[in-house]
């Protein structure tokens, strides 16, 4: 287990690459501690996997260096940084049954018999897989399998690092939830230090500590789940977490506060880096927009154009002239029909700069 | 314009892929078919499409019977999960090709593609190859080449399951607005009751080769039929339990106890299992009539806009989700609410116990 530095990180696929744009993976300095979940999320092409690879050691990057507590492994090779990796098709033998599976990457590396029988016994028990240890793996369901894959990056006790490839991305809702959680378990006791790829959301912020959103091979974020709810730095992270993302509309700075659609937008928070922006928006969350009356301070009229039932909640999409702003009403609220007033949450509302947040939370 | 299936039966050698299924399928709104992977989607969906022929049993499209009726020959459109397109052809050719093979005009090919392509926003790509493509893009000239067809029955199977989480948000907003009006049945498979949802229309919940109920979207999430189908059509998955009801008196393991409302009061005293929702267990008493119950912490999920914690009940673990964010310790044994006016109660074969 260990605590991973990424030092100046820079990479290029390019051979001679001249502008910031040839860069797949921008310029990062991030410290993971040791034990700690994190998640790396973005769209597909956002770098992700290029980070992940070049962590594994199957991409050398173009500029800078990764520290495994505090050891310099730039130039090693992927076997010899003791990684284990979890992808999206589970890696397994077929012909093998669970036991042999597991125990696979122990014999590989000559662990003595009777460890190995006690690390693959452990991890099973952990994995609820104890009663199907004598079973060939070829029989056995989708989340079986995935489960025999955690379980063989588990297995090992000198790994640095465990890496997860967009591993629930193949597996169905319910089974999702299941190893999601398994995982989360096992994370509580094993605290080895795991990093986890994906697109999905939900995924990274249910599994992560901290999560590191990416856009177009830059780090937009790092965060806790929580702070990148309630504190997107960037509309981009407002709009690629929450279901519907943060509405994010374009709106004038007036004496401290807002001024969108002729209304005052009161903030919270001063906005301190907004001078001189070329563009400002505000962004609040569709859990933090509520109907309210014509008369309300900060009201703004829209049109009710459709609401989706989401079971426990429903999702109304409203429209202020050309922009769409959601906000979600809790299941068997009344919803208005036609022309009706919202108000955002003074406390939820933010002001963003050029898409960059600009204020900091009061107090700090 | 509708598509019934009468009494249709799949059967491989001695397996049985769909039992017998008789199904209404109608133009106005999707009709999503939710199911686990291997629950049969799939396996209606080549039933519908001619891909794969019943063992017994009719189709009738539009009143008339395409049982024996080729691919070609029922009008139908189909996607797939994986992106199918002609990579050696441009976006326009590919959204072309079922018009070029029905020998259409060139002057009424180019007006089609254009409006099919402008539906699915892809107006500035048609000279581009596939591969130049984003995966969205190249999802949604799949989809521009079912539209354009103007086929009887367009047959979506899984279509969005390959794309990323925000790609997928955005096109299935979209969706049912591109098909509305467009006098075709959709069919859309998926295995997420979230999709099924958002979607609306109607929603047939599959398991283990049956559909287990057929009915407006929110009908079918909200008065399942049976044990199946709640479970079928629900995420996170529903948390159950079994309940003992004597008089007007229902009883969850040793501790907590509440009165029997509604048909459950109705029923005959015994042994039943409940359902309940995990957002109707939360972890704040906050509406007044919750029935107390105690659980052991062991895992919990703070997204930020929700909390999620699954507990150890006595024989059970449960999943409650409530909004915002919730201080939880792992371990902690805690008090969680459950509303008892949103629990569904089930029989010993699994009815659903209702009016």
């Amino acid at each position: 287990m260990a605590q991973i530095d990424l030092k100046d990180l820079r990479h290029s696929y390019k051979p001679d690459p001249a502008s910031d744009a040839d860069y797949a993976l921008k310029r990062m300095d991030v410290s993971w501690r040791d034990g700690g979940a994190y998640a790396l999320l973005g769209p597909s092409g956002c770098g992700k996997s290029t980070l992940l690879n070049i962590i594994s050691g199957l991409v050398a990057p173009s500029e800078g260096r990764i520290l495994f507590d505090g050891a310099d492994v730039t130039d090693l090779a992927p076997n010899d940084r003791h990684i284990a990796q979890v992808f999206q098709f589970p890696v397994i033998y077929d012909t093998m049954t669970v036991y042999d599976n597991l125990a696979f990457p122990l014999r590989n590396r000559g662990v003595a018999r009777g460890k190995v029988d006690q690390r693959v016994r452990e991890i099973a028990e952990m994995l609820e897989l104890t009663d199907k240890l004598r079973s060939r793996a070829a029989g056995l369901g989708p989340d079986d399998k995935q489960k025999i894959s955690m379980g063989r990056g588990l297995v090992r006790d000198d790994v640095n690092v465990i890496m997860f490839d967009e591993p629930l991305t193949v597996i169905d809702p319910h089974l999702k939830w299941k190893l999601r959680s398994k995982l989360k378990e096992l994370h509580q006791r094993v605290k080895v230090t795991m990093i986890y790829v994906t697109h999905d959301q939900t995924e990274a912020l249910t599994f992560a500590d901290e999560v590191i959103v990416m856009q177009e091979g830059q780090v937009v974020q790092i965060g806790t789940p929580v702070e990148l709810f309630e504190r997107p730095a960037h509309t981009f992270v407002g709009h690629f977490i929450g279901s519907p993302g943060m509405n994010v509309l374009p709106c004038e700075l007036a004496d401290g506060a807002a001024r969108y659609r002729g209304a005052i937008i009161p903030l919270a928070e001063a906005p301190t880096r907004a001078a001189g922006a070329a563009r400002t928006e505000m962004g609040v969350r569709p859990e933090f927009v509520r109907f309210a009356g014509a008369a309300d301070p900060g009201a703004v009229s829209v049109d009710v154009v459709r609401v989706a039932d989401a079971g426990r909640h429903r999702i109304v999409e409203t429209r202020a002239g050309e922009d769409r702003i959601f906000l979600l009403s809790p299941e068997g609220a009344e919803i208005p029909e036609g022309a009706a007033h919202v108000a955002f949450a003074r406390e939820r509302t933010r002001l963003y700069a050029d898409g960059w947040l600009a204020s900091d939370p009061a107090g700090a | 314009m509708t598509m019934l299936f009468e009494s249709v039966v799949k059967r491989v050698g001695a397996d049985m892929h769909i039992h017998e299924t008789d199904l209404e399928l109608a133009d106005d709104g999707f009709n999503v078919l939710l199911g686990a992977t291997g629950a049969g989607k799939t396996t209606l969906i080549k039933l519908m499409a001619g891909l794969e022929s019943v063992t017994s049993g009719r189709i009738l499209l539009h009143g008339r019977d395409v049982t024996k009726l080729s691919p070609q020959r029922r009008n139908v459109s189909l996607v797939h999960q994986f992106f199918v397109n002609y990579p050696h052809m441009s976006v326009f050719e590919n959204i072309a090709s079922p018009l070029r093979v029905a020998r259409v005009g060139a002057a009424e090919i180019k007006r089609r593609v254009a409006e099919a392509a402008e539906l699915m926003r892809l107006g500035p790509y048609l000279e581009r190859k596939p591969a130049e493509l984003s995966g969205g893009q190249q999802q949604r000239t799949a989809l521009a080449r079912a539209i354009v067809k103007d086929s009887a029955l367009v047959l979506l199977d899984e279509p969005l399951a390959n794309l990323d989480y925000k790609l997928r948000e955005e096109l299935r907003d979209e969706l049912p607005r591109l098909f509305a009006d467009r006098g075709a049945i959709v069919v859309y498979a998926t295995s997420e009751p979230s999709e099924a949802l958002l979607l609306g229309g109607r929603t047939a919940t599959l398991r283990e080769g049956r559909v287990t109920q057929l009915g407006l979207t929110s009908e079918v999430y909200r008065q399942p039929r049976d044990l199946a189908t709640a479970q079928v059509f629900s995420d996170p998955p529903m948390n159950v339990a079994e309940i003992e009801k004597a008089g007007a008196q229902i009883r969850l393991g040793d501790g907590a106890r509440w009165r029997a409302e509604g048909a459950i009061a109705a029923a005959p005293d015994g042994r039943y299992t409940m359902g309940v929702r995990p957002n109707f267990v939360t972890p704040t008493e906050d509406a007044r009539d919750l029935v107390r119950i105690e659980g052991r912490v062991l895992v919990t999920e703070l997204s930020g806009s929700e909390s999620v914690a699954h507990f150890e009940l006595p024989g059970a673990v449960w999943v409650s989700q409530c909004h915002g964010v919730h201080p939880y310790e792992i371990g902690e044994s805690r008090p969680f609410y459950l509303d008892p006016a949103r629990c569904l109660y089930f029989d010993g074969a699994g009815a659903r116990v209702a009016h």
